[in-house]
């Protein structure tokens, strides 16, 4: 079998079929200042020479220290114990490729079983999946669910869900056959389920167990999608009554990185477990009696169901999945906890000290919030950018998807904006502002 | 007991007097789909046409779409296979009925007696 399984003829025909001549014109939104054509370097250079060419030139990037940066948005800077990598890099979980016989995989199986029992007790629900690529389709995922438990093809967002993940949501409905619609009021007997944000895409607190209700009140499901780490301090989903909780889990032990690898995760009340997607590992007995793990409702998934399987999904993202396994197997309940409180704590000390500075004001001050609030700053893009002089990453401006929120800066502190990054975020903005001041008045 | 008939995708339908149809799959169905650990079926009230799909039955090797031989409302639903699913092979015929269906019509056309789907089905087993 060749390698590169698209021979030029077969690339031919694509593109005539998509009618653009070359790969490049299918390429053609990119915009063209983003695209790299080729590296200049001079013929001839050593290995040695090549690589110090290509450090200097790396070295024009920006790069944010980990503890100067205030943004979150759905990802997120934490402090990864040396511990995760040290098991992920292990070469029998990192270089063996879709290792479920049970035969062969115990070590895998049962670390799976593991990410799904410690993301069923996270969340208080029932049963877990084996993960999911990451967070937003892990809501689209239990969005099907709810349509095709319901039979009802409605999904009704409420509150500031993530827009990037409205988006996805968006986008597998109409391959699906939902539709989505913003706000309680459009509830009905047409609404298979109502999706939240809890904390909220602006960091905000949802009133998750009365949206819970309002849900059931119309025969519809609870569909809860949580920051894992917030549940260090909140009332997990299976508490509030939500039928489904979804979420993304790179704050579990695995970086930014560019927005990915990440790791969705996804789990539900028991009388919904054959409606999850993908993967699952269960726990069984040998012919001896001895505990063994193996794939199970395997009947529920594509390779059998064909095409009247409810999710294209067979797969999972399992290194990452036993990233999160390990981070919270060695944080524990109470570390998680610490890690939550102090993000908490950081954050509100720090929202204090921002109203504090002149042409800075909390910008919904009757909401609660855990380690990330929105605030209304005068001046945001000359006071974004001296941030970003003084090497500091500021708050995330949400202007771009919510347009009324034009002046709106998300900040966001973890427990690695340690007490003197705080100092210098604050001291970059009041001086910002003072000049400002003077310059206007 | 009702006469039986049969459906070339399986399902058997036996009607009383009633015009109640009781639906469930034949022993040939089950003995080639193994072990029934899962059957999903519809909600009491739903309205069937003859071929509609009402449910899907879930072996440990296959999963397979249920076809509804007539038309009508489903009027009750088989709840004991939910927590013993296993009736549906030791008992086809009896304790694993699926649905009961109130007739809108008569049976319709297209059905195999005992003795036609008898002869459909020789041969296929694999």
């Amino acid at each position: 079998m060749p390698y590169l399984v698209h021979s030029a003829d077969d690339r031919r025909a694509m593109l005539e079929a998509l009618g653009v001549e070359s790969i490049d014109e299918l390429l053609r939104d990119i915009p063209d200042r983003l695209r790299v054509r080729g590296i200049d370097l001079e013929p001839g250079l050593s290995e040695q020479e090549t690589m110090a060419r290509l450090r200097q030139l790396a070295g024009r990037n920006t790069v944010f220290e980990d503890r100067l940066c205030f943004r979150g948005g759905g990802v997120y800077q934490r402090f990864v114990p040396a511990a995760v990598s040290a098991v992920t890099s292990k070469p029998e979980f990192y270089t063996a490729y879709t290792p479920y016989q049970p035969e062969a995989s115990q070590g895998t199986l049962q670390a799976i079983f593991e990410f799904q029992t410690l993301i069923a007790e996270l969340t208080a629900m029932d049963v877990a999946n084996a993960s999911l690529y990451d967070g937003a389709t892990a809501l689209a995922e239990a969005a099907m669910m709810a349509v095709v438990h319901t039979g009802r093809h409605q999904v009704v967002v409420a509150g500031c869900l993530h827009p990037e993940y409205a988006e996805v949501l968006r986008c597998y409905g109409d391959g699906r056959g939902f539709e989505l619609v913003e706000g309680l009021d459009r509830m009905g007997d047409r609404t298979a389920a109502v999706v939240f944000q809890q904390p909220s895409f602006l960091g905000l607190l949802e009133d998750a167990a009365g949206l819970t209700e309002a849900a059931h009140r119309s025969g519809a499901l609870s569909i809860a999608c949580v920051d894992p780490i917030s549940l260090g301090m909140l009332a997990p989903p299976g508490e509030y009554g939500a039928d489904i909780a979804v979420g993304e889990g790179q704050q579990l032990g695995l970086t930014p990185s560019y927005g990915g690898p990440h790791v969705g995760f996804i789990a539900a009340r028991r009388d919904l477990a054959r409606r999850l997607p993908g993967r699952l590992v269960g726990q069984a007995y040998d012919g001896r009696g001895r505990r063994g793990y193996v794939l199970t409702l395997t009947a529920r998934e594509q390779h059998i169901r064909r095409a009247k399987a409810t999710s294209n999904i067979c797969t999972n993202h399992s290194l990452c999945a036993l990233a999160a396994t390990v981070y919270l197997t060695y944080m524990g309940p109470d570390g998680l906890r610490q890690v939550a409180e102090v993000s908490y704590q950081r954050a509100h000390a720090l929202a204090e000290r921002l109203v504090a500075i002149p042409g800075i004001e909390l910008a919904f001050p009757e909401r609660e919030f855990l380690n990330e609030f929105p605030v209304r700053m005068f001046h945001v893009e000359h006071r974004l950018a001296r941030l970003k002089e003084a090497g500091i990453l500021g708050g995330l401006r949400v202007g771009r998807w919510l347009p009324d929120l034009d002046d709106v800066v998300v900040f966001c502190c973890t427990e690695v904006n340690d007490p003197d990054a705080l100092d210098l975020l604050v001291n970059a903005l009041a001086r910002s502002a003072e000049r400002t001041e003077a310059r206007t008045g | 007991m009702a006469e039986r008939y049969y459906t070339e995708t399986h399902e058997w339908v036996a009607v009383d007097d009633g015009a109640v149809a009781t639906i469930g799959i034949t022993d040939f169905a089950q003995a080639q789909l193994g072990d029934v650990v899962f059957l999903e079926l519809p909600r009491v009230g739903k309205l069937l046409e003859a071929g509609d799909s009402f449910g899907v039955v879930e072996s440990v090797k296959a999963a397979s779409d249920l076809y509804s031989p007539v038309a009508g409302a489903v009027l009750e639903v088989n709840e004991s296979l939910n927590s013993n699913p296993e009736q549906v092979n030791s008992d086809p015929y009896g304790t694993g009925w699926l649905i009961k269906v109130q007739l809108n019509g008569d049976v319709g056309q297209g059905l195999l007696d005992e003795g036609g789907y008898k002869a459909m089905t020789e041969g296929q087993s694999h």
